[in-house]
């Protein structure tokens, strides 16, 4: 508040630097809150590592993912008997360097989590906006049939899914992402429901504002922030259940070298190999791990409710 | 020192400080207050004033996030400041109480009023189960509930913000405390209600001989109530007095500005605005410069 | 006699609550038909305590929600949101203020938006005269033309009750309702407040419809006062006729609770303690 009327004494501010200084004091708002949750940072600098090695795979792979070394298979990791700086993490039954598939499995990774919260995202905050803001029977219909799916357990939908549509990693997005998305209705709706009854709606509805108007521009910039966690929090639910329809046969087909299929070509080596299973398990972990770290902190930063000021 | 004159609370130099996005906050700043047995002080400041921070900080309910510091924090002559949580506990509750704002949200919706009345008897008092419900009735009568036997099993949703309020308060003085801390215990009522429940307040000040602070933004109410009123402003003390002598003649700026912006005292045909701003450097001194 | 600006005739207004799977439904009468009339120019202030339908009275008058019975005229014309749409012309002549200025500004709005929103979507005023018109009501309204583009957390109670005020009246409405607009402010900006809004009735001649429980706000701002009790209006007339004559026990009853803060009741007061 003080701050307020001492720049407004001292300077006339153009609108660009306006602009640009309440940018900033909000991104560092951000960061105060975020910065507290320690784990939140770390999960942070992984997820941007991951982000960084899936970019620049090609450059930091030493081989290419599908090349099959005829005279190295089953080569252990370079610090066992065995091991070469050839292959540091191994290679697999078929003499693929293991180090690579991880590198480039991480691209897969990072697409299904991003195509499969984008389709749930929209799909799911279209509808709970329109349950959430029109209610009556409306409301009704829509949240019974998302009872409905959520009553069923999700992998076991989503594998159903996969059967009717068939095998392949884009089906099994889609089905991950109808999987997902009722969670996004439901969040989305009880969002709305408590902001339409704000003034500001009222006084924008009272301004003139239509019902399109009233839910897309004024209502849900609102209901973001559960949102945005919520996003990053079923990210990783994304990758956890692409890797198990990988691993069930129903997602990524090989040679692709998404983690959960790699994790179920290696089955059969699991006692004579220990590393070809090891890692990709390793991989989905941290991954999983770091991101829902990072949707602790976002929540942190992000929910109105907890912020102390 | 004969026992009348230990004051019942004493504060001296009490400072509070919060973190926050935006820096660090002084949310109370060198404030010392003392309040006697039998008197009604009434903490008066605005929004951001720090009044309700204050005592809070002495109750020692404050997130951790805050720093508390204090020359002296004394109760009855005996020194509060280095409580463990127990004996704070044992404190809080006996023989200080608090009433807050909102009565309705001040109450655990999940269980029935005389429930909770009798777990803050349980706590505080050795009273068997059987003196305990006649305790809590005797309460109701004393804060004026209608049916007080009835009231027992009511659940706080059951009844209205005034109801609630009483409730409270029946609460508050379970177990006799010397001292009752009302921060703003009548700001979420109606006019009429509000008229009852300091009403109330005040018979029962008398009554039980009872310090009381009264934390307040109305005007008003300081002036149905108080003995004696300190003005806070931006965390600091502003000015201390006596309430008549506060009403007739004001000594410091800011309650002169504040006094002056009650509509009830408007002479013209616009009210005056605080344009004279001597307090604000008063407040604030390394910033005047 | 200067012409009406708001009518309402025998206003009603129930609501139905419960009606659920095994509640049986409830009626509740929040508006019991009022009748009032109020000229261009002055302010009528209603006056009650919560539950009293006041509030219920100002959606009905901001055209938000439709009566139960009875007909709303404002400017003379006859009010039916049921029927449809309101024309943009009828949507300009009332506005609302709110109690809480932390509630009525969009919080992801900038304050250049919050005011320029009313005009996007009316549409009359030209594009490029929008920004100029926000930028003139920002400084009449007391603030800074580096305040467009900040945002509303960015501001005192005070000032974004201001700029609430401000959105209120870019489509120049000539009647405002104001549903307890300085009751969450401190004393001192309270003033500022109300004499803001005594500025702009001059400047605009508008109407006020000025709705609080706060009896010394309506003494000094109010030219009529009408008392509420259980949606029923008890008491209706002048603010002299009303405050020294009060005719209903209600009435009686809330001005007896009202504090005083006048140094003759508090002398009488201590006096009375020391007996």
């Amino acid at each position: 508040m003080t701050n307020i009327s001492n720049t407004a004494d001292t300077e006339k501010l153009t609108d660009a630097q306006e602009r640009r200084r309440t940018r900033n004091r909000m991104l560092r708002e951000f960061w105060f809150y975020f910065s507290e949750n320690r784990g939140a940072v770390i999960g942070m600098w992984i997820f941007l590592a991951l982000v960084l090695l899936a970019v620049l795979a090609p450059v930091i792979a030493p081989h290419a993912p599908n090349i099959q070394y005829r005279d190295a298979l089953l080569v252990p990791p370079v610090w066992q008997d065995g091991g070469s700086w050839n292959y540091i993490l191994g290679t697999d039954a078929v003499g693929r360097d293991m180090l690579s598939r991880l590198i480039y499995g991480s691209q897969f990774s990072l697409f299904i989590g991003v195509v499969v919260v984008a389709i749930a995202l929209t799909t799911g905050v279209t509808i709970g906006l329109i349950a959430g803001y029109f209610r009556g029977p409306v409301d009704t219909v829509i949240m019974r049939v998302m009872d409905i799916i959520l009553a069923f357990p999700s992998l076991l939908l989503a594998l159903v899914l996969v059967a009717i549509l068939g095998p392949g990693l884009l089906n099994a997005m889609i089905a991950i992402a109808i999987v997902q998305q009722p969670h996004y209705v439901r969040l989305t709706r009880a969002a709305v429901m408590a902001e339409k009854n704000r003034d500001y709606v009222t006084a924008a509805r009272v301004a003139g504002s239509g019902n399109l108007r009233l839910m897309f521009k004024t209502i849900l910039p609102n209901c973001t922030a559960p949102l945005i966690v919520q996003a990053a929090l079923s990210f990783s639910t994304a990758i956890l259940d692409a890797a198990a329809l990988g691993f069930l046969g129903m997602g990524a087909q090989p040679p692709t070298p998404e983690w959960g299929t790699m994790l179920a070509e290696a089955r059969e080596f699991i006692l004579r190999a220990w590393w070809v299973v090891t890692f990709p398990g390793i991989a989905i972990l941290v991954t999983v791990l770091a991101i829902n770290l990072m949707g602790d902190g976002l929540r942190d930063a992000l929910d109105p409710k907890l912020k102390r000021s | 020192m004969t026992k009348a004159d230990t004051p019942l609370l004493e504060i001296e130099n009490l400072t509070v400080e919060f973190d926050t996005a935006s820096g660090n906050l002084k949310a109370v700043d060198g404030v010392s207050l003392s309040v006697h047995e039998r008197e009604v002080l009434a903490i008066v400041g605005e929004s951001g004033s720090g009044k309700s921070v204050s005592m809070l900080a002495v109750m020692g309910l404050l997130p951790w996030t805050a720093r508390v510091t204090a020359d002296a924090l004394r109760f009855q002559g005996r020194d509060i400041s280095n409580l463990t949580s127990s004996e704070r506990r044992k404190l809080v509750g006996k023989d200080v109480a608090m009433i807050f704002q909102e009565p309705i949200a001040s109450l655990n919706p999940c269980f029935t009023v005389g429930f909770q009345i009798d777990e803050t008897l349980r706590e505080h008092t050795k009273l068997n189960k059987r003196e305990r419900r006649d305790r809590t009735i005797e309460l109701f009568e004393a804060v004026g509930l209608p049916n007080p036997e009835d009231r027992l099993s009511a659940y706080p949703h059951q009844m209205s913000g005034g109801q609630c309020q009483r409730v409270m308060i029946a609460m508050a003085i379970a177990c006799d405390p010397k001292l009752l801390i009302a921060d703003e215990p009548t700001t979420a009522l109606d006019v009429t209600i509000q008229k009852q429940i300091l009403d109330l307040l005040v018979d029962l000040q008398a009554e039980k001989n009872m310090g009381m602070i009264m934390i307040t933004h109305d005007m008003g109410v300081v002036a149905e109530t108080a003995d004696r009123v300190i003005v806070k402003y931006k965390g600091r003390k502003m000015e201390e007095a006596d309430v008549l002598s506060l009403f007739e003649n004001p000594q410091n700026s800011y309650t002169k500005a504040l006094l002056s912006a009650l509509p009830e005292n408007a002479t013209g045909d616009r009210l005056p605005t605080v344009t004279d701003l001597t307090f604000e450097q008063q407040a604030n001194p390394e910033a005047s410069a | 006699m200067s012409e009406i600006v708001l009518e309402t005739r025998n206003v009603t207004r129930d609501y139905s609550i419960g009606g659920g799977l095994f509640s049986k439904q409830k009626t509740v009468h929040a508006l019991k038909g009022i009748d009032l009339k109020l000229e261009k120019g002055k302010t009528l202030a209603v006056v009650g305590e919560s539950g009293c339908g006041k509030s219920t009275l100002a959606r009905i008058i901001t055209m938000i929600d439709a009566p139960t019975s009875g007909e709303v005229l404002i400017d003379g014309q006859p009010v039916d949101i049921t029927a449809g749409p309101l024309s943009s012309e009828m949507r300009r002549k009332v506005q609302i203020v709110f109690q809480n200025p932390y509630g009525s500004l969009n919080p992801r709005q900038k304050i250049g938006d919050v005011l320029m929103e009313p005009l996007n979507i009316d549409g009359s005023v030209p594009v490029s005269e929008r920004r100029e018109r926000a930028m003139g009501m920002l400084e009449k309204i007391g603030l800074l033309p580096e305040h467009f583009n900040r945002y509303p957390h960015m501001f005192s109670g005070g000032q974004r009750q201001r700029i609430a005020i401000a959105r209120a009246l870019m489509l120049n409405p000539q009647l405002l309702v104001l549903d307890e607009p300085v009751s969450a402010l401190d004393l001192s900006v309270q003033a500022q407040v109300l004499n803001l809004l005594a500025d702009l009735q001059d400047e605009f001649s508008l109407t006020y419809v000025f709705i609080s429980h706060d009896l010394s706000v309506v003494r000094y701002i109010a030219d009529e006062v009408m008392v509420m009790y259980f949606g029923e209006a008890v008491e209706y007339g002048t603010r002299d006729e009303v405050f020294s004559n009060p005719q209903h026990n209600y009435t009686k009853t809330l001005f007896a609770a009202t504090p005083r803060a006048d140094v003759e009741s508090i002398k009488k007061r201590l006096a009375a303690k020391v007996a």
